[in-house]
């Protein structure tokens, strides 16, 4: 059974785009403003990840799910939707 | 001039396929637009879709749909960390036609739907995101689309985009989400061979059994997780509120586990094999969430419409039902030739006359008071397994010292009152 969040995201198949979906609109406001740096969190996907001074942006793992669109405390997600046909494919349920 | 539909339905979920299939049973020229490679690609479910809203777009549909198991028993599960107490109903009707609900796979489910909609003359296109809405005098009168030439006109537009109705939200037609008006829900399918499932949950043949768990499978946050058998694998999934995820930092993916090693749970999914892993928002601001349904040529459906009764968990059924109320609503504004708001109002008008309205005004403060007041799942349940323990283990002590002592214990932590307070205020807002 797939324990890990690497394990479980390995199930997934995905048509990443190119280009990202997700932007985060200020990489300033993520390093001086946010405290706990939250969606790295509650993301499902472990799209958001802090690498101490910058968020990293993974959205080829996206779910779309748009969690990270409400929970950004500050408003700094720039949320659409994958290109036509691109993103995750969900095979199953 | 480009070409122009009578209506264009935005995602082919099963909202959008119920309306885009009603719709052409009464001759109308439809378009359905899906992002995803095929419907259901973008969809997730935790399982369970209800007969008879099914019925009314495609009746008999078990006899040819892809569902997974008719659900003969529902279970719930009050859980503490090493106990739980536990009700539920097994009924053999619902073993046979009608049947009550169906476990299902919205991957598979969603493309046949979306493909009896086809049949009845629909237009499908997949891989295409709509951008916006085109608007012309405060009159929306077509989509704009993430392909090349990608305007497309019609005469009323149906958004049937989900939960983040991105389309609904750049109308102005809702206010922006709150943190406690969604839940986040992840889950994964586990293969299991039908044999060793059946064993398991005590069914025979095809019948399927749905268990809602309540109390320790969320650490005390408002939600539930939920096991649903399908043909030969089992959906396992939890969710809380987004706030709830924030408030007490837990990972989704982690919390997932948490239930997945529960002593409860365990047993029945152990050596199952991970299939696929899910997460998707679930809309649960009820009521007063609900956006404005209806604008100049525009009408907004199901999940986009935040059309879920969590309590009950029941969306994609409210989609589908809602998804039919505009279907008819379209078909007497053509009539009509008046697709303007008064035009289109009957379907406003429909969803608050029907269930679906009556059910989420009946618990429109639910969500808010349970998400408030955290002792409902933080001690009651807890309570409910101490004084069943206390109750069955046979110790020489007298039952009525027994009752006594529960008794006793109901009322230490919140006190008399509170306690007869909380059952006001739980029987305020279910009643």
């Amino acid at each position: 059974m797939a324990k890990t969040i690497e394990e479980k995201q390995y199930l997934l198949r995905y048509n990443a785009d190119p280009k990202s979906h997700l932007t985060i609109l200020d990489h300033n406001k993520c390093a001086t403003q946010c405290e706990g740096q939250i969606c790295t969190i509650f993301c499902p996907g472990e799209v958001y990840k802090w690498e101490g001074d910058r968020m990293f942006v993974g959205y080829e793992g996206c779910h779309e799910c748009g969690s990270c669109r409400i929970g950004c405390p500050n408003d700094n997600i720039k949320w659409e939707y994958p290109k036509g046909g691109h993103g995750v494919v969900f095979r199953l349920a | 001039m480009p070409e122009k539909f009578d209506v264009i339905v935005v995602g082919a979920g099963p909202g959008g396929a119920a309306c885009a299939n009603v719709c052409a049973k009464n001759g109308l020229k439809v378009l359905m637009v899906e992002r995803g490679e095929y419907p259901g690609s973008k969809n997730v479910m935790g399982g369970i879709l209800y007969r008879k809203q099914t019925e009314e777009i495609v009746p008999e549909f078990w006899k040819e749909a892809p569902i997974e198991r008719p659900v003969v028993e529902q279970r719930f599960w009050m859980l503490e960390k090493e106990s739980m107490v536990s009700m539920g109903y097994k009924g053999k009707e619902w073993a046979q036609e009608p049947y009550n609900n169906f476990t299902v796979l919205r991957a598979q489910f969603d493309q046949w739907f979306a493909q009896k909609a086809v049949e009845e003359g629909v237009l499908l296109i997949n891989e295409t995101v709509v951008t916006e809405c085109i608007q012309e005098d405060g009159k929306v009168v077509g989509i704009r689309t993430d392909r090349p030439d990608g305007d497309i006109y019609a005469d009323v537009v149906v958004l049937a985009d989900g939960v983040n109705s991105l389309l609904a939200k750049s109308l102005g037609m809702r206010k922006p989400m709150q943190n406690e008006d969604v839940a986040l829900c992840a889950m994964e399918v586990l293969n299991m061979p039908k044999g060793k499932i059946n064993d398991r949950f005590g069914l025979e043949g095809n019948e399927g059994c749905s268990v809602e768990i309540f109390g320790d499978a969320t650490k005390g946050e408002l939600g539930t997780a939920f096991l649903y058998t399908n043909k030969d694998s089992i959906n396992i999934g939890v969710g809380t509120t987004l706030s709830g995820m924030i408030r007490s930092k837990i990972k989704p993916y982690e919390l997932l586990e948490y239930v997945k090693n529960h002593p409860m749970i365990r047993p029945y999914i152990h050596d199952g094999e991970s299939a696929e892993y899910l997460a998707h928002l679930i809309p649960e601001g009820g009521y007063n969430a609900i956006p404005k349904l209806v604008g100049n040529g525009v009408l907004v459906i199901g999940d986009a419409a935040q059309l879920v009764n969590a309590i009950h968990r029941e969306g994609s059924n409210m989609a589908m039902a809602s998804g039919k109320m505009a279907a008819e609503a379209i078909v007497k504004a053509k009539q009509n030739k008046d697709f303007s708001e008064v035009g289109l109002d009957s379907y406003r008008t429909s969803i608050y006359d029907s269930f679906i309205g009556q059910d989420l005004k009946k618990y429109k403060d639910l969500t808010h008071t349970f998400e408030n007041n955290p002792q409902y799942l933080n001690e009651y349940i807890p309570l409910m397994n101490r004084a069943a323990s206390q109750f069955f283990t046979i110790d020489g002590t007298p039952k009525w010292d027994k009752q006594a002592k529960i008794m006793k214990s109901m009322t230490a932590g919140r006190g008399k009152f509170g306690v007869v307070k909380d059952i006001y205020q739980a029987w305020k807002v279910m009643k």
